[in-house]
């Protein structure tokens, strides 16, 4: 999540470090040394790999041996075998390494959190003993004399080198591709706010599917480039939980999320523990490890989120660029560039029949049925646990009914997942406000713009519009984790409306407002509804709520009480028992 | 029939093997599964505390069996359990000075909630408790010497004069002593104040603090109370398993299996768990190769998480 400015200055740095590297291993002649020089790169491209996957999404993983050993075991099997180059081998088993990744990904994505994490962990454990039962103990490499360029095999160690660099280069390339684009943002989204992003129409299943195929990729080439290095496979060295867990420390180490992160973490790190095994390791077995244990836990405890952001916020502090974002009043409401939708033919735009919805023996959502008309704003009311909001995710698809109809536009929704309903069209906001709190105003809305641009740039225009609608362009660079309730809820309106909604729902947008930002919403709300986007809303403010809505459904335990104009709903007698309370029916008298 | 009676008599005999290993891996999950449900972090020197279980009951069981009216049969077994409140201060203090650096309220507002920190800072220790242990105890397998290790009550089998199962007397009373010491914590936990104050602060830390619950000092008697119960499990363990300084890594994997088996934050699912993981690894050589055992155990464990996400004990709580 670094600064998206500055792709020559990256560029640049990758170009410069590859050279001084190059240049460093050239002065270099002990054979030990060359062989730490080869490793750190390629520990520095298994980070990479880590990080695309978990740094970005933030679902840790504990098995990235299983690529690393699969991409070690095909180049050494297709040489050992069937006599294949590893200039083959390699591309081959990053296929195997993407492949491993999809078939792995696909059931494990079902599992967040620590779950996710530990289920990744017993993939490298099963294939290390399905590959020692296979009789792959420990494969050395066969000599090739006669043609040693054509497999790999090279009398001057400094090519190693260069063939670790040119495979970090690549690396480094990928991460800063995705890192800027739509996969990249996608990938932060999930990890800040998965539900968000799902709302927000990002596909976050396929987004998912292509880091970790990108990444056991970007593995497999790791692991068989260590092949060729080391000469020898064994299934403990490429499989083991210490091969997993090197590709993570050495993320964690350098900072989680970022390009250089991997780099930093594997460059101080590979050569400390070699160094060590090789100073110390002979004279006391296991002084080493004591002694790197020591160190990652120091350095842990005075960097929690790694080196690289830490010495981040050291020199922003130290060149006082943290000036606080001046606080601009919010712009008024920026009038409409497009026509009200003609509101002659009053047709349905969303249809509910019969919905019904249990958890366990409790009944949610019950026989609801309701339609929505072309433009209206419509307003759900009901006390807390009527339904409501569990009304909106059956809508929105984060549940799936148990019986009944949605259609949307003539359209069934049933079974689609959240994004794709998005794509149809329907936005939603929620009851707290799910923001990507680490991310400007600006990205956070761009992100809800995905789903109805094809381009970047696409994307920016219709995230800038929409902040306009809402009054938030001038504070577009401000952090999510920053805002106010008000800028919070306006944020995320921007956000769903980025999308080009047709219909909204917006659930409860006025919840911890000021009175006087309860009229600055409303009037937002107003302008959305007359630029043509039906909007649906759950409200508890009753004033409010009789001024906007046009009708209102009342929903008590999970059915439908009552519903039409807000003035004979709210004369309404089982209304205003079950919700309003006789205290309303008293002013209203 | 012959055929069958001879299948018979090997599927009893992995069967028992199946619950007696598994009755001390269930006490091994126990210990993680406190320490997780409680503070959701992972931690990997739980193998290593493992690992210091058995070598306290190596180098002290020579103690206790000079005690008066102890033989030197019990003596192991009494070590084992002695393990688990010396380990309980070991795990108490390295909380207490390090572990609480990087959880409970001083992480909040950190990424990821300080799961990145807490993975390093347990891989260090991990680290360190392992080569620690490689320059004190020296590399050479060792294992906990009891007479009961060598005999074992023979079952017969009624169908048929020849056929019988053997219970090994060692595995039996590691076993039993791992469920007396499981039930004692599963009242511990269950049933006394300490144990409501522990899962008030596992449920919801900061409703607990709001309640008077001090939830750092909870975290680390129950980081204290795991590390000390995988320590009487390695203790057992030891009894019947040789050992060096990096078995922790054979076994960490495993207890970590059976805690997401039998449902996170649930006691009595993490012993449900570790039972299923011993009675898959044995039942699993009936039909499969002797080296694919361990790989049938993730087999299995991938195949159960993967349909049921939650555990066998667990709830599912994801709530949009």
């Amino acid at each position: 999540m670094q600064s998206r400015g500055g792709l020559g200055v990256h560029l640049l740095i990758v170009a410069g470090l590859a050279v001084a590297w190059l240049g460093l291993g050239s002065l270099v002649s002990n054979s030990y040394y060359l062989l730490m020089m080869t490793l750190v790169p390629i520990w520095a491209v298994m980070g990479l790999s880590w990080n695309l996957l978990s740094g970005y999404t933030g679902l840790v993983s504990f098995g990235h041996a299983a690529f690393f050993g699969l991409g070690a075991y095909t180049v050494t099997i297709a040489l050992v075998s069937f006599d294949v180059t590893p200039w083959l081998g390699i591309p081959m088993g990053m296929v195997v390494g993407a492949a491993a990744g999809a078939i792995i990904g696909y059931p494990t994505f079902r599992l967040r959190g620590h779950y996710f994490a530990l289920s990744m962990l017993a993939y490298p454990m099963a294939l290390l003993y399905v590959f020692e039962w296979l009789g792959y103990q420990e494969v050395p490499l066969p000599m090739k004399r006669e043609a040693p360029g054509w497999y790999m095999q090279f009398s001057d160690y400094h090519l190693y080198i260069a063939l670790a660099v040119a495979l970090l280069v690549a690396a480094l390339l990928v991460t800063l591709a995705v890192e800027r684009s739509r996969f990249g943002m996608s990938l932060l989204a999930i990890k800040q706010n998965e539900p968000a992003a799902e709302a927000a129409g990002i596909d976050t299943l396929a987004w998912k599917m292509r880091a970790i195929m990108l990444s056991g990729g970007i593995a497999a080439a790791a692991g068989g480039l260590y092949a060729v290095v080391l000469l020898v496979v064994t299934p403990d060295s490429v499989f083991g939980m210490l091969t997993s867990a090197q590709a993570l420390v050495v993320v964690l180490f350098g900072g989680v999320g970022t390009l250089w992160g991997p780099v930093i973490g594997a460059a101080v790190l590979i050569p400390l523990s070699e160094t060590l095994q090789a100073q110390l390791g002979d004279k006391i077995p296991g002084i080493q490890g004591v002694v790197y244990g020591i160190a990652i836990i120091a350095v842990i405890l005075l960097a929690p989120e790694g080196i690289y952001w830490r010495v981040r916020d050291r020199l922003a502090r130290s060149r006082g660029s943290a000036a606080p974002a001046p606080a601009l009043p919010v712009a008024p409401v920026i009038p409409l560039a497009r026509p009200p939708a003609p509101a002659a033919e009053r047709t349905s735009i969303l249809r509910v029949s019969g919905l019904d919805k249990s958890f366990g023996g409790l009944r949610a959502v019950a026989e609801v049925s309701f339609e929505v008309q072309v433009g209206e704003i419509l307003g759900i009311i009901g006390p807390n646990g009527a339904g409501k909001t569990t009304l909106f995710n059956l809508l929105n698809g984060f549940l799936r009914a148990g019986s009944g109809e949605i259609t949307f536009e003539g359209r069934s929704l049933a079974g689609l997942k959240p994004n794709r309903i998005c794509g149809l069209g329907v936005g939603r906001t929620f009851q707290v406000v799910r923001a990507f709190a680490r991310m400007s105003i600006l990205q956070n809305v761009v992100i809800g713009a995905y789903v109805a641009t094809a381009r970047g740039d696409e994307a920016l225009v219709a995230a800038r519009e929409a902040l306009a609608r809402v009054g938030l362009l001038e504070r577009a660079d401000a952090i999510a984790g920053s805002l106010t309730n008000k800028e919070l809820r306006l944020m995320e309106l921007a956000r769903a409306l980025a999308g080009r909604p047709r219909l909204l729902l917006m659930d409860e947008p006025l919840a911890g407002l000021g009175a006087v930002e309860v009229e600055d919403m409303i009037a937002v709300i107003r302008s959305i509804s007359a630029s043509g986007v039906t909007v649906v809303i759950i409200e508890h403010t009753m004033r409010a709520m009789m001024r906007l809505a046009g009708r209102l459904v009342v929903l008590d335990h999970g059915r439908i009480l009552a519903s039409g104009h807000p003035r004979d709903v709210t004369n309404d007698r089982s209304v205003v028992e079950a919700y309003l309370g006789t205290k309303w029916a008293a002013i209203r008298a | 029939m012959d055929s069958f009676g001879a299948f018979l008599e090997i599927f009893l005999q992995a069967l028992v093997a199946g619950l007696l290993v598994g009755a001390i891996y269930g006490l091994m999950c126990v210990g993680l599964g406190i320490i997780f449900g409680v503070m959701r972090v992972i931690n990997f020197a739980q193998g290593d505390f493992l690992m210091l279980g058995m070598y306290f009951t190596l180098y002290v069981v020579g103690g206790v069996a000079a005690l008066p009216l102890l033989g030197s049969a019990a003596a192991p077994f009494i070590t084992a359990v002695l393990a688990g409140p010396a380990l309980y201060v070991g795990g108490y203090l390295l909380h207490r000075f390090l572990i609480s650096r990087v959880t409970g309220t001083r992480v909040a507002g950190i990424e990821g909630e300080g799961h990145y920190a807490q993975l390093i800072l347990t891989l260090g220790v991990a680290l360190i408790i392992e080569n620690g242990g490689l320059i004190v105890f020296g590399s050479t397998p060792q294992s906990v010497r009891t007479p009961l290790a060598a005999r074992a009550w023979e079952i017969p089998l009624l169908y048929n004069d020849t056929a019988t199962i053997f219970l090994n007397q060692a595995r039996i009373i590691a076993a039993l002593v791992s469920l007396v010491v499981g039930a004692a914590l599963y009242w511990l936990i269950n049933r006394s104040r300490l144990g409501k104050t522990l899962r008030a602060a596992a449920d919801n830390p900061r409703a607990a603090t709001y309640m008077g619950i001090e939830v750092d000092r909870a975290h680390r008697i129950a980081f204290g109370i795991g590390t000390g119960v995988t320590a009487i499990a390695g203790g057992l363990v030891g009894t019947f398993n040789p050992f060096q300084p990096y078995v922790g890594l054979d076994f960490v994997i495993i207890m970590y299996a059976g805690v997401v088996l039998g449902g996170m934050g649930s006691i009595l699912g993490a012993f449900w768990g570790g039972m299923t993981i011993g009675l898959v690894q044995q039942l699993s050589t009936l039909v499969l190769p002797v080296q694919l055992q361990n790989a049938a155990i993730f087999a299995v464990f991938l195949l159960v998480v993967l349909i049921r996400p939650q555990g066998f004990f667990g709830r599912a709580t994801e709530r949009v």
